[in-house]
């Protein structure tokens, strides 16, 4: 166990320097630059900016500047926010979209594994065809379209719901539906096939011939064998939801980190663009190691190495 | 209540699969008294699992049962409902199957998986159902009981696994153990130490056992009756003896003619019987065998052969059997 930890935090930090090296060059590689665009600026004015945040220093110089900083700590302050700290906007936006994705995330759950498993066990049945057509919606349609739809016939259409902001209990409505739609559908599709394949198993049969009621085998034999792959998904979709929908958030007008993200890249607003990129890194790193981790508590053959 | 422990008359049973009804079971009668063994042999499809689960009400979807009586221990089976089956399964009436490695459920422990139906089907407590879980880890000869108990399948041999089964399918003390092929699966040496095993325990404590085999040499050694299947159909039945030293149906004849005799070597043990088994979604009019019978008449192809009878114990349904009974018949008058 301490083995696989030091091993995986090694391995983090090569992963998180890889991802971080690969940005910044990438990044720099675009054209454009954070002062380019405004065109109140001088070119003097544009020059002293740059100079002031060492934008005028070569590449490498300018890596080698950010990497030592970041082993610091210190991400820098936002190119294009002035006086706000790269820390301190990804502090202020990253519980914004924590909150409305993690609804959205247990949502996912609380509907995805159920369905699913209904849908195997009445394989072949309405119930079944109704489930799997719906589970291939949430996958085929991008989160826009639902969005607008949403937007159309909730909001405008009915009035029934707010359209923008997070005030109330009311209005995370709309956006948690539009995000949790397709890892509903995932996660439905994944529980059916893989309880499908745990009611052919022979420890099923085994239940059975115990005398065990329906219900037990269910819940004691089948579930926890096959919730394994929803485990082994859900860990990174975590990450990824809880950071935030540039989509979701913009039509939806929520102050988060996913818009947050997109508008840092088309301002050019390197230093942000690196620190969110960072912080998305390390999340999806450390929901993989929960993930290993829970993997092992569900299933004792698993070993952690 | 009958006199048998187990007296199943005329099963008819069929698989209603999307390509047409699937006969498996036509007319299998079979009983046993309380303590005995009988065996079931038959290649494979001949229905000898169909057979077994459907007297534990376990028969797969989309399988049904149209015809005759299944009667165990006072029960009448065909006529239980799913929870009142509940209540005999895996108390009076268990089952071991073929392949250990997969028969238990990988993310529970040995100890749970066994006083799960401890706990099922007594009032014992937690404590006490652990203490009958260990005593049971004994009585199938694991060792360090204490520990394996903690222990998960995959820790486990395939023969530890298989004894494993055992103690759940006996916690309860059942009537009737039903052992499905419980070695196929295993190492020849592991193979003979589960069988001792088994007879030991029977033994012990007194079941019947109806032990389901393509081994012919496993029934011989174990099983007081055997049943030989072919499609469905009980095509002969009697005593070990009967079946070994005076087999008449041909399909039983060419079967001992298969077993491999102690000089045989491994790679030469089985002389198959030529020919494939019959389509049970189309069934012949006439015997099933007789695609494969060297002995096969006209009648044969036309006509279910009836039953003959041997002796009080012995009978075989084949239409050279009735007819050479018929001559022996005719030339003692
Ligand atoms: N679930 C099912 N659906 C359709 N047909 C089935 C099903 N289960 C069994 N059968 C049919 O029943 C017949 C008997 O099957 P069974 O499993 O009893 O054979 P067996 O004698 O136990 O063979 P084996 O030695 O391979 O275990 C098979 O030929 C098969 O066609
Ligand atoms: S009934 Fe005819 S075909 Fe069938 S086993 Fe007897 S002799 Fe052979
Ligand atoms: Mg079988």
């Amino acid at each position: 166990m301490v083995k696989y930890i030091v091993k995986r935090i090694l391995l983090a930090i090569v992963t998180i320097w890889a991802v971080a090296t690969l940005t910044f060059f990438l990044m720099n590689l675009v054209p454009g630059g954070p002062f380019l665009s405004e065109k109140a600026i001088s070119p003097q004015a544009t020059a002293a900016l740059e100079a002031k945040y060492g934008l005028d220093k070569p590449m490498y110089q300018r890596y080698l500047t950010y990497m030592t900083d970041a082993l610091h700590g210190d991400f820098g302050d936002s190119l294009k926010q002035r006086g706000r700290t790269v820390m301190s906007i990804i502090a202020m936006k990253f519980p914004v979209s924590a909150r409305v994705g993690g609804i959205s995330v247990l949502v996912a759950l609380i509907l995805g594994i159920p369905l699913g498993s209904i849908a195997a066990l009445k394989r072949g049945k309405a119930a079944d065809s109704v489930i799997s057509v719906i589970a291939t919606c949430g996958i085929a349609v991008p989160s826009f379209v639902i969005c607008t739809v949403l937007m159309y016939f909730f909001g405008v259409k009915l009035g029934l719901l707010p359209t923008m902001g997070l005030q109330s209990a009311k209005h995370y409505i709309m956006p948690v539906i539009a995000l949790s739609f397709y890892p509903t559908a995932y996660i439905m599709r994944l529980m059916r096939s893989s309880m499908l394949d745990v009611l052919g198993q022979d420890y099923m049969r085994t239940a059975r011939a115990k005398g065990l009621a329906g219900g037990k085998i269910l819940f004691k034999h089948a579930l926890r064998n096959a919730i394994l792959p929803v485990v082994t998904y859900v860990g990174p979709m975590l990450a990824y939801t809880i950071t935030g929908s540039f989509v979701v958030e913009k039509i939806f007008v929520i102050p988060g980190l996913g818009g947050e993200f997109i508008t840092a890249i088309n301002g050019r607003d390197y230093t942000l663009i690196m620190g969110t990129t960072i912080f998305l890194a390390t999340l999806v790193i450390v929901m993989n190691v929960v993930v290993d981790i829970v993997y092992k508590i569900v299933d004792p053959r698993i070993k952690l190495k | 209540m009958s006199e048998y422990l187990v007296d199943i008359k005329n099963e008819k049973l069929s698989f209603f699969t999307p390509a047409g009804e699937v006969k498996a079971l036509n007319d299998v009668s079979i009983h046993l008294r309380e303590g005995e063994v009988l065996g079931i042999v038959g290649e494979s499809g001949s229905g000898k699992s169909v057979t077994a689960y459907s007297l534990m009400g376990l028969t797969a979807h989309p399988g049904k049962l149209i015809g005759g009586e299944l009667n165990f221990n006072g029960h009448q089976v065909e006529n239980m409902t799913e929870k009142e089956m509940r209540q005999i399964r895996g108390n009076e009436i268990s089952i071991i199957f073929q392949d250990p490695m997969t028969s238990l459920n990988p993310v529970y422990t040995i100890g749970n998986q066994i006083t799960e139906v401890i706990r099922l089907h007594t009032d014992k407590t937690k404590q006490e159902a652990k203490a009958r879980a260990r005593e049971l880890l004994e009585l199938v000869g694991i060792n360090e009981p204490e520990r394996r108990l903690k222990q998960y399948p995959h820790e486990l041999s395939g023969g530890m696994r298989q004894r494993v089964m055992i103690a759940i399918a006996l916690a309860c003390e059942p009537k009737l153990l039903i052992a499905d092929e419980p070695t196929t699966a295993l190492d020849v040496t592991i193979q003979a130490q589960i069988l001792e095993l088994m007879m030991e325990l029977k033994d012990k404590l007194g079941m019947a056992i109806i032990m389901i085999t393509h081994d012919l040499g496993v029934v011989a050694s174990m099983c007081e009756r055997i049943a030989v299947m072919y499609a469905g159909r009980i095509v002969e039945y009697g005593t070990a003896d009967d079946i070994f030293y005076h087999p008449k149906h041909q399909y039983t004849k060419g079967l001992i003619r298969s077993i491999p005799r102690l000089d045989t070597k491994e790679h030469e043990r089985l002389i198959p019987i030529e020919g494939t088994p019959v389509d049970l979604l189309n069934p012949p009019a006439g015997c099933p065998f007789a695609p494969r019978c060297d002995a096969a008449m006209q009648i044969c192809l036309r006509e279910m052969p009836p039953v003959t009878t041997f002796d009080r114990v012995h009978y075989t349904q084949c239409w050279l059997n009735q007819k050479e009974e018929m001559e022996k018949g005719a030339s003692h008058e």
